[in-house]
C-alpha cells in the first residue's frame, strides 16, 4: 500500500525532485556528466531528427538497436518483437519511393500513456515513453492505442537478457530510446550506429536546449512528425517527407 | 425431504475431511525429502552494501524501492542497484545468481518465496568491458553547458538551496 | 392480484447434473487453455503483434455487454414500474452477476501476467477508462448482488427500488464505459468514435435480453415450470426493438464513416474486400444478427412461438459475435494509417492487412468463460429462489404503472 502511494507520489514529483532532492548540486553540472544519484528532469526533453533523404536500404539501426537491447527472434515474425523497423514508403500516386526507420515516437502526449491501466506505460521526465515492466499486467490496451504500431507483446519466454535492458514474457515493450546508454551520457544505439556505418540520418539531442544540434537543425531545416493530425507533439521527428 | 437433503451433504462433508487428513499425511511422510539447505557461497571478497542482518531482512524491500527509483526517475544509485548485487554475487562457475546452488535462488528455493525477478532481468553480471569503458560525451554537449549556465543559474539557485551556479 | 412464488429447482435429474458436467468440462478446457497460454506464452494463440486481441476479448465484450443489458428485464419492472416484469427480476440480476463473471474471468485469464491481477487492482491510472472499468465492473457486481438482496428478502423489498435504479444507472455508465475503450482510441480507422459508448448501451439491451430470453425459456422447460405468452410476446418485441436500434447506429457509423474521404478506404475494406471482415458484416451482422431476427421476431404467425422466438434469440446472439468479431478484430486487422497517401511495407506488417485465424486455446478460453456463465446460473438456481413456480398467464400480475404486488416466498 505505501509502496503505492510511494510510487505514485514519485511520478508526479519527478519533475521537481530531480532538482530539489540533491543539495547541492549545481545545475551546469547536469549538463556536463549525468551521476547516476541524478534523477531524470524535466529541464530536458530528449528526441530524435531523422533525415530520410540521407536514410539508405541499410539496417544498421535495427541490428544495433536489437544486439543493443537483447531482442532476439523465434523465427516467428509475426509474434516476434521489433523495437525498431525500417519502413518501405512508396507514394501511390507519384510512385516516389524512400524508407526511414520507424520506433516508438516519444510523444510529449502519449496515447499508449493514457490507456494504460496500472500507470505501467509511463512518461519519464525527460520525455522518454517507457514500460515499467514490474507493473505491467499485459492487456496490450496500450499496442492497440499506439498510432504507430511501436510496442510489442511479449509473446514467448525471453532468455539471456541484456543485464542494461530486462524484458520478460507477458509484458509489452517498444524502443526505449536507450535509456540505460542515455543515463550513461551515451546516444541510442541506432543513432551511433547509423552515424558510423550507415547514412548518417540520425540526430540526437536535447530538444529543450536552444543551442544543440538537435535544436539548430529543427530550426534551420523543415521537419514533420507522423501522424501530426493528432497533435502529439512527438519526440522523433523526420525530413524529407 | 430435509433429512434427504442432509445425508448427501454428511457424506460429501466426510469424505472431504478424510481426502484432507490423508494429503497431510503423505506430506509429513515425505518430510525426509526435504529442501535443502541454502548454499551460500560469497566468491567475491568484501562487504556487502549493508549489513548482513539487514540483507536478510530487508534485501526484497531495498530492490522494491530501488527498481521505482531507478525505472520511474532515473535515479541509477549502484549500491542498492539489482545489477549491482548480481555482479558481486554471481557464481564464478555458472554466471548466474540462478541454478541449484545459485546465490538466489537457492535460498529462495529453501524459503518457498517465488520471485519474479528473473523472468525479465538477466542473472549474469554485466561483462567487464562495459564497466571499464570510456563514456563518449555526446555531440554538442560543450555548447549545452554554456547556454544551460546562463539559462538556468536562477533557477539553480532556489532550487539547490542556493548553491552557487 | 396474483402473488408470485419463487422456488429453487430442484436439480437432481440426470439432464441438470449432465448440464453441470458439459459446463464444468467446458470450464476445465478454458482453465486449461489459459494454463497453457500463461505457461508458453501468448505466441501458441493466433494473436500477434498486429492483433493483440483476439478471440477470447470478443467473448469477454460479449459477456460484459450482456451482463449489463440482462439487467433491463429487472430494471424496467423496479425503475419503471412495469409489474408484469417483476417475476423476471430476480433471474435478471443473477444472470447480470454470472454473465459478468465469466466475461471478467476470460479477461484476465487472458493478461500476459494473470499473476499481477493484485497490482492491477492496487495501481491505478484514472485516465484509462479500463482503470475506471474495474471499479464498474466489481461495483456492479456488488450492487446488483445488494439488489438481489433486496428482492430475495421479504423485509428488504421496499428498497429494492432506489438500489435498483442505482443498478440501472450504474450498468449504463458501465456499458458506456466498455464502449469507450474502443471510442477513446485515436489511433485506429475503426475506433475513435464517440458512437461506440451509446452503440454499446444499444447493443447490450439487445444481446443482454437475447441471453435472459434463452436462459428464460430452458430453466422454466428443463423444470416443467409453465412460461405464458404474455410475457414472452412482450420480451420478444421488446428484442425486435431493440434488435432494430442496433441496427440503426450500425447504419449511422457506417454512413458517417462513407462521408469522410480519409475513411474510404477503411470502409470498403469492411463494406467491400475484407474477406472474412465483410462476409461477417453482411452475413452476420446484418443478416443474421438484424434481418433475420426482426422477420422471425415480428411475423404475425410464426411469432407466437417460443420455439421460433428462442431461434430468434440465437440469431441475435450469433449476430452480436459476429459484430464485437468485426469490431475487434476487423478493427485491429485494417492497418495504421501511418503515411497517408502511401504504400508501406516492413517487417513489422505495415500497410497489410494483418492475417488472424482464431486458435483452439482462444476458443476455449472463450468458451470457458461463457459455460463458467451458465454453470453458476444453473448451480444458484437450484440454491436459492431465482426462479417463479409459475409464469403462465393466469398466474401474472399484468398491472400498469407502479404497482404494489406481494412477492412471498414459497414455504417448501
Amino acid at each position: 500500500m505505501s509502496l503505492d502511494r510511494r510510487s505514485f507520489l514519485g511520478l508526479g514529483a519527478a519533475a521537481f525532485a530531480g532538482a530539489a532532492i540533491t543539495p547541492g548540486l549545481r545545475l551546469i553540472e547536469l549538463v556536463q556528466a549525468r551521476s547516476p544519484e541524478e534523477a531524470a528532469s524535466t529541464l530536458r526533453r530528449w528526441g530524435l531528427l531523422i533525415d530520410t533523404t540521407r536514410c539508405t536500404d541499410c539496417e544498421v539501426c535495427v541490428t544495433a538497436c536489437h544486439t543493443e537491447n537483447g531482442v532476439t527472434g523465434n523465427g516467428r515474425p509475426s509474434t516476434d518483437a521489433q523495437w525498431i523497423r525500417k519502413v518501405a514508403l512508396s507514394d501511390k500516386r507519384t510512385g516516389h519511393a524512400q524508407t526511414l526507420p520507424l520506433m516508438c515516437q516519444h510523444c510529449e502526449h502519449p496515447p499508449c500513456v493514457d490507456v494504460c491501466p496500472t500507470g505501467a506505460s509511463f512518461k519519464r521526465a525527460d520525455g522518454i515513453v517507457l514500460v515499467d515492466k514490474h507493473t505491467c499486467i499485459g492487456c496490450r490496451y496500450c499496442v492497440m492505442a499506439c498510432p504507430y504500431g511501436a510496442r510489442s507483446f511479449i509473446h514467448e519466454t525471453v532468455a539471456d537478457q541484456k543485464p542494461d535492458v530486462p524484458r520478460g514474457k507477458g509484458t509489452v515493450e517498444s524502443c526505449t530510446l536507450c535509456v540505460h546508454r542515455i543515463d550513461r551520457d551515451e546516444q541510442p544505439a541506432c543513432v551511433e550506429a547509423c552515424t558510423r556505418d550507415g547514412g548518417k540520418a540520425m540526430v540526437f539531442g536535447d530538444l529543450n536546449d536552444g543551442a544543440g544540434d538537435l535544436r539548430q537543425r529543427l530550426r534551420q531545416e523543415p521537419s514533420s512528425q507522423l501522424r501530426a493530425d493528432l497533435a502529439l507533439n512527438t519526440g522523433v521527428r523526420y525530413q524529407g517527407l | 425431504m430435509k433429512s434427504k437433503r442432509d445425508t448427501p451433504s454428511c457424506a460429501i462433508g466426510a469424505s472431504v475431511i478424510l481426502l484432507i487428513m490423508a494429503g497431510l499425511a503423505a506430506v509429513a511422510a515425505s518430510a525426509q525429502a526435504r529442501a535443502a539447505p541454502p548454499v551460500i557461497r560469497i566468491e567475491k571478497p568484501g562487504q556487502c552494501v549493508e549489513p548482513t542482518a539487514v540483507m536478510r531482512r530487508d534485501h526484497m524491500k531495498m530492490i522494491l524501492h530501488q527498481r521505482d527509483q531507478t525505472v520511474h526517475r532515473g535515479i541509477r544509485t549502484s549500491k542498492h542497484s539489482l545489477k549491482n548485487c548480481i555482479d558481486c554475487h554471481a557464481s564464478a562457475k555458472t554466471n548466474s545468481v540462478l541454478g541449484k546452488d545459485g546465490f538466489c535462488e537457492s535460498c529462495h528455493t529453501y524459503a518457498a518465496v517465488q520471485m519474479d525477478c528473473f523472468e525479465c532481468h538477466s542473472p549474469s553480471p554485466r561483462p567487464p568491458a562495459s564497466a571499464n569503458s570510456p563514456v563518449p560525451t555526446r555531440s554538442g554537449i560543450a555548447s549545452e553547458s554554456a547556454r544551460r549556465a546562463a539559462m538556468a543559474a536562477p533557477v539553480a539557485a532556489t532550487r539547490a538551496g542556493g548553491a552557487a551556479p | 392480484m396474483a402473488s408470485i412464488h419463487y422456488r429453487e429447482i430442484d436439480g437432481r435429474s440426470a439432464r441438470y447434473f449432465g448440464l453441470l458436467g458439459l459446463l464444468g468440462a467446458l470450464v476445465a478446457g478454458g482453465l486449461g487453455a489459459a494454463w497453457h497460454m500463461e505457461h508458453q506464452g501468448h505466441y501458441v494463440t493466433g494473436m500477434s503483434n498486429q492483433i493483440v486481441w483476439g478471440t477470447p476479448h470478443v467473448f469477454a465484450v460479449f459477456l460484459i455487454v450482456a451482463a449489463s443489458g440482462a439487467l433491463n428485464v429487472a430494471s424496467t419492472a423496479s425503475v419503471f414500474g412495469r409489474d408484469v416484469y417483476k417475476p423476471l427480476a430476480r433471474l435478471s440480476g443473477l444472470l447480470a452477476i454470472t454473465l459478468l463473471v465469466g466475461g471478467l474471468a476470460v479477461l484476465v485469464l487472458d493478461l500476459g501476467r494473470p499473476d499481477r491481477l493484485i497490482v492491477a487492482m492496487t495501481h491505478y491510472n484514472f485516465k484509462s477508462i479500463f482503470a475506471w472499468n474495474i471499479f464498474l465492473y466489481t461495483g456492479f457486481i456488488a450492487i446488483v448482488a445488494a439488489y438481489l438482496w433486496m428482492m430475495l428478502e421479504r423485509r428488504m423489498n421496499d428498497y429494492s427500488r432506489p438500489l435498483g435504479l442505482l443498478a440501472f444507472l450504474w450498468r449504463l455508465i458501465l456499458t458506456t464505459g466498455t464502449g469507450s475503450i474502443f471510442g477513446f482510441l485515436v489511433a485506429r480507422e475503426a475506433y475513435d468514435s464517440a458512437l461506440y459508448a451509446p452503440m454499446f448501451v444499444i447493443m447490450s439491451f439487445s444481446f443482454g435480453l437475447a441471453v435472459f430470453i434463452l436462459v428464460l425459456m430452458a430453466a422454466c422447460s428443463g423444470t416443467g415450470r409453465p412460461l405464458g405468452d404474455v410475457i414472452v410476446q412482450r420480451l420478444k418485441n421488446l428484442l425486435g426493438v431493440f434488435v432494430a436500434a442496433v441496427m440503426y447506429f450500425v447504419l449511422i457509423y457506417h454512413l458517417t464513416n462513407l462521408y469522410f474521404t480519409r475513411r474510404h478506404d477503411f470502409e470498403r475494406f469492411i463494406l467491400v474486400d475484407g474477406g472474412i471482415y465483410t462476409g461477417l458484416f453482411w452475413l452476420g451482422q446484418v443478416l443474421i444478427g438484424g434481418i433475420l431476427p426482426l422477420a422471425l421476431l415480428f411475423h404475425p404467425v410464426s411469432s407466437r412461438s417460443h420455439q421460433v422466438i428462442a431461434a430468434a434469440a440465437v440469431c441475435v446472439i450469433l449476430g452480436g459475435l459476429a459484430q464485437i468479431y468485426v469490431i475487434i478484430i476487423g478493427g485491429q486487422a485494417y492497418p495504421l494509417v501511418i503515411f497517408p497517401g502511401k504504400e508501406v511495407t516492413s517487417s513489422f506488417f505495415d500497410g497489410t492487412v494483418a492475417a488472424y485465424a482464431p486458435s483452439l486455446p482462444e476458443i476455449a478460453l472463450g468458451a470457458g468463460g461463457v459455460a463458467l456463465a451458465l454453470i453458476l446460473t444453473a448451480v444458484a438456481l437450484k440454491v436459492l429462489p431465482f426462479l417463479p413456480r409459475s409464469l403462465a398467464d393466469g398466474d401474472i400480475d399484468v398491472g400498469s404503472g407502479v404497482g404494489a404486488g406481494k412477492e412471498r416466498a414459497a414455504s417448501p
